[in-house]
């Protein structure tokens, strides 16, 4: 079952367009890494699916359904049914997405009353136990302590327990890691990892880091000035990234055991206030040519599912296609 | 051998809390040669920034002396430091004033030093036009400005004094990986032209990998290994840079190169001055009972690499780190 399917997904605020064109799929059980500068539109992508765009914007898809359903407008009291049943969001910041006001237990224990029908009781039992899954120590008192009294990589495991409460079909992960240390940004991945096999919950992660995308993800969209610029498995992006922006960010990783110094991708992302002519990313390739001044169509590209530039059209001379393979 | 240029001994600094004494910084020593480029790092409450900002005179050190060019540094900041050493913040928003324009926020260190108007002008233009903003940008206010366009200001405001020294405090964590590698080329490329020293604070350990020569990590206020930058990524000595290094997400296939250490049942503790043992201890596999009653000491091992651990001849015979 496709778990979510966006096709050609635009979005206006106060009439600038800032997603232009954004497609992908995702299937039951994948992960797929949402990786982007800020401001290439991957968050308000994430809050289009949990129908949380600002007030005024202005939505247009060709498709945009979740478990092949077709979503409420955004905003629309029918999501009540979506929103941590089926859809459920994992924050990047869990000391501003908590309540500082509210024990942890409270938070937790609504979720259940809500969604499951639970008794005070029983939702207490089922939030300790939870907690419990995801490795926090003496979960039972943890429960009547407020947010303040953890730590982050603590907290972050009470974000991801609350997301997870009701067994979501899909889970949507807004770069929980980047707040967290290596050490704990490690225990965090595998427990989100682990989660996902057991539950088989379908995994939307959004980063702008390679490297925690290379360990948790099955499929890569890469999005550039609110585009999906290029669609491709984990693999095939990495070792054979097929759109230029794509190549330049990873030039651009820092890298440990690389004597190779990084490579800055010159300029900056285009101004979305204004309109974009041709390809957003021309101004900035090295392999710009005449042809860039047209939007480039979202093309196939042999070893991934789509990219959004021209050197992949079919009349592209042969002889480059052959050096890259 | 060369005089240091700024030599730290058995630095601490402790803050009371809750009737307990907190030792953020306890006991460090090292030393910085002029040009050099000091990599610092560490965990979230490891004291690396508290060390940055002793070293800045932002920060009075409860023990232990600076010396600076060979002068003892006083306590608290002096004016004959000011424009020697600099910083360079984290959060470039916070850092600059939002009522006063770039230029102004340029000219601040020169007026404080004494320069004539003209001088301050030129000195404006030049820096804008070489951290690549254009003297157009004297005129404009923070919130005009990008993160990577107001990162670029505050590198401009460090090194316009062309001090011998500037302290960056992650100063590329909160930027974009390709913002963050024109910010780090800019860094490297005016830091070597001027042949300024650095001391980089980060979390993040490829950063440091091609700008540091040497790197020093932080464990909980201590001093755990100190080498030179190669040496300690691809030979890491301490067990907690073991650990770190295995954490570091690459952007390899190969999966089964992070590892989790041993998933830690508690928080991070607080460092207490009344701590004994090695402070690791608790999170490290070679662990012995030993470490939990005598502290370990920075020892010099070959190559200008010193480790702080009571298992390193053991560590260095027994693991092969990869």
């Amino acid at each position: 079952m496709t778990v979510v399917a966006i096709e050609h997904l635009q979005l206006a605020l106060s009439g600038n367009q800032v997603l232009r064109d954004v497609s992908f799929s995702l299937a039951e059980g994948e992960c797929r890494a949402l990786v982007g500068e800020s401001g290439s539109g991957k968050s308000l992508t994430a809050m289009c699916l949990l129908g949380l765009a600002p007030p005024n914007a202005v939505l247009n898809a060709e498709q945009f359904s979740v478990m092949e359903q077709p979503l409420p407008a955004q905003g629309h009291r029918d999501w009540r049914g979506w929103r941590g049943r089926r859809i459920a969001m994992i924050f990047q910041n869990p000391m501003t997405a908590l309540s500082p006001t509210r024990t942890i237990g409270a938070q937790l224990s609504e979720c259940f009353r809500l969604h499951r029908n639970m008794d005070r009781r029983q939702a207490r039992a089922e939030s300790a136990a939870l907690l419990e899954r995801l490795a926090i120590p003496r979960a039972e008192q943890r429960l009547s302590q407020y947010p303040f009294e953890f730590s982050g990589g603590m907290l972050q495991r009470v974000m991801i327990a609350l997301a997870v409460a009701c067994r979501p079909k899909l889970l949507i992960a807004d770069e929980p890691t980047t707040a967290l240390d290596v050490t704990v940004q490690a225990e965090v991945l595998a427990l989100l990892r682990e989660l996902q096999h057991e539950q088989g919950t379908s995994l939307l992660f959004i980063s702008h880091d390679l490297g925690v995308v290379a360990n948790i993800a099955d499929t890569v969209s890469v999005m550039y000035a609110g585009e999906t610029v290029e669609s491709a498995s984990v693999a095939s992006l990495l070792c054979h990234p097929a759109h230029p922006y794509s190549e330049a960010l990873q030039a651009a990783m820092p890298r440990l055991h690389s004597s190779e110094m990084t490579v800055a991708i010159p300029g900056s992302p285009p101004d979305m206030r204004g309109t974009i002519h041709g390809c957003a990313f021309a101004p900035r390739c090295k392999h710009r040519m005449a042809i860039c001044e047209d939007s480039p169509p979202l093309l196939a590209s042999p070893r991934g599912a789509g990219v959004r530039c021209w050197r992949w059209h079919p009349d592209y001379p042969e002889r480059w296609r052959l050096q890259h393979d | 051998m060369t005089e240091p240029l700024l030599a730290l001994h058995q630095v601490s600094c402790h803050f009371q809390r809750n009737n307990e004494d907190l030792a953020a910084v306890d006991g460090v020593s090292l030393s910085i040669r002029a040009g050099e480029v000091l990599g610092l790092v560490g965990e979230s409450g490891s004291g690396k920034s508290t060390l940055g900002r002793i070293i800045a005179g932002l920060q009075r050190p409860s023990h232990g002396t600076l010396r600076f060019n060979r002068a003892v540094l006083p306590k608290t900041l002096q004016r004959r430091r000011v424009g020697q050493i600099q910083m360079v913040f984290q959060d470039s928003y916070a850092s600059l004033n939002p009522r006063m324009t770039i230029g102004d926020s340029l000219a601040e260190p020169l007026l404080a030093r004494g320069e004539r108007r003209s001088v301050i002008h030129q000195q404006q233009g030049y820096w804008l036009e070489r951290v690549g903003l254009g003297a157009r940008f004297a005129q404009r206010y923070p919130h005009e400005l990008s993160g990577g366009q107001r990162q670029r200001v505050g590198i401009a405001r460090a090194f316009l004094c062309e001090p011998q020294l500037v302290v960056c405090d992650e100063a590329v964590s909160a930027l974009d990986v390709s913002v963050q590698a024109q910010i780090l080329a800019l860094l490297r490329e005016i830091q070597s032209d001027l042949g300024t020293a650095m001391v980089f604070i980060t979390h993040d350990l490829a950063v440091l990998s091609g700008l540091a020569d040497r790197i020093a990590v932080m464990y909980l206020g201590e001093l755990l290994e100190l080498a030179p930058c190669w040496q300690l990524l691809n030979t890491p000595a301490h067990p907690y840079t073991q650990q770190l290094l295995a954490a570091h997400p690459e952007p390899t296939l190969d999966r089964t190169k992070v590892q989790v250490a041993a998933p830690r049942t508690t928080e991070l503790p607080l460092p207490l001055s009344t701590d004994v043992g090695c402070r690791f201890a608790d999170r490290c596999p070679y662990a012995l009972d030993a470490c939990r009653q005598t502290p370990p000491w920075l020892k010099v091992q070959a190559e200008g690499r010193a480790v702080a651990c009571h298992r390193s001849d053991y560590i260095a015979g027994a693991a092969p780190v990869g």
